[in-house]
């Protein structure tokens, strides 16, 4: 009688360690998860990346975003391209590739530098490159088109 | 394997351009290897802050778009010449690296 009193207590006890540890696990995991935004470099869509970003696939094109890229890449594997603004208070910006698997590249949070950002791309074939600038809450984006001979997608 | 993490900084009319070199394979998870016929798992840089005298200023989340050897940059404004820059990367094998420079006083 008081064995089996025993064995009960202890499975209890095990039960609520495993219940802890399990939970605090999947605690940080989330947490992590919140840090990258993985939802929106999984989406297959731009306006699927927009809204795992931002909430929203809403943006008004905008004459004060510069894209600088060129018109035409040999490499799709490297694409240099640089985006700066003149649009007030600058909060985020992102560089998306219409045609690739995956068309989020990068986001930058920007805390206290300007409003500019430069990277050096992949693209998976001819496509639209999209520049969307958050701006005082608000989304602004610009395009251009570069055109790719060899593709930087796959093997 | 430790990876090579080189900050370039160049001032021009009191804006600081900093360019961070990170050598990094920056895999897809889309590529095939050619002699195994087995997809290369994704293996890519997810964060990279960059931050003056201890104070962040910009913190860029990337996906697998970015090229293989990432070149990024950054301006700031009002960063003077003996300014500590230092830039910080994570990816998502756990993966990170450091590096840190100083403002130097000519354009280099």
């Amino acid at each position: 009688m008081i064995d089996t009193q025993r064995r009960t207590l202890l499975k209890g006890v095990l039960g609520a360690v495993v219940i802890a540890v399990t939970g605090g696990i999947g605690f940080l995991k989330r947490a992590l998860a919140a840090e990258w935004p993985k939802d929106a470099f999984a989406a297959k869509t731009v306006e699927d990346a927009l809204k795992g970003l931002y909430g929203t696939a809403q943006t008004s094109a905008s004459g004060s975003i510069k894209i600088k890229a060129p018109l035409q890449a040999e490499n799709g594997a490297v694409v240099p391209i640089s985006v700066t603004t003149t649009l007030p208070s600058v909060q985020s910006m992102a560089i998306l590739v219409d045609k690739n698997p995956t068309p989020l590249i990068a986001q930058v949070n920007l805390i206290g530098s300007d409003s500019f950002f430069s990277a050096r791309i992949k693209m998976g074939a001819t496509s639209d490159v999209y520049c969307v600038v958050k701006s005082g809450g608000k989304l602004y984006s610009a395009k251009q088109n570069v055109k790719v001979t060899v593709g930087g997608c796959g093997g | 394997m430790a990876r090579q993490t080189r900050i370039r900084t160049k001032v021009q009319d009191g804006i600081t351009e900093i360019l961070v070199l990170v050598s990094h394979p920056m895999e897809t998870g889309q590529r095939i290897d050619p002699a195994t016929k087995e997809k290369i798992p994704a293996h890519w840089i997810q964060k990279i802050t960059f931050s003056v005298n201890g104070k962040e200023v910009a913190v860029a989340d990337m996906g697998v778009g970015v090229s293989k050897d990432p070149l990024l940059g950054v301006k700031v404004k009002g960063a003077k010449p003996g300014d500590k820059v230092r830039v910080t990367w994570s990816d998502n094998n756990g993966e990170s690296g450091e590096a840190e420079t100083t403002i130097s006083a000519t354009p280099a």
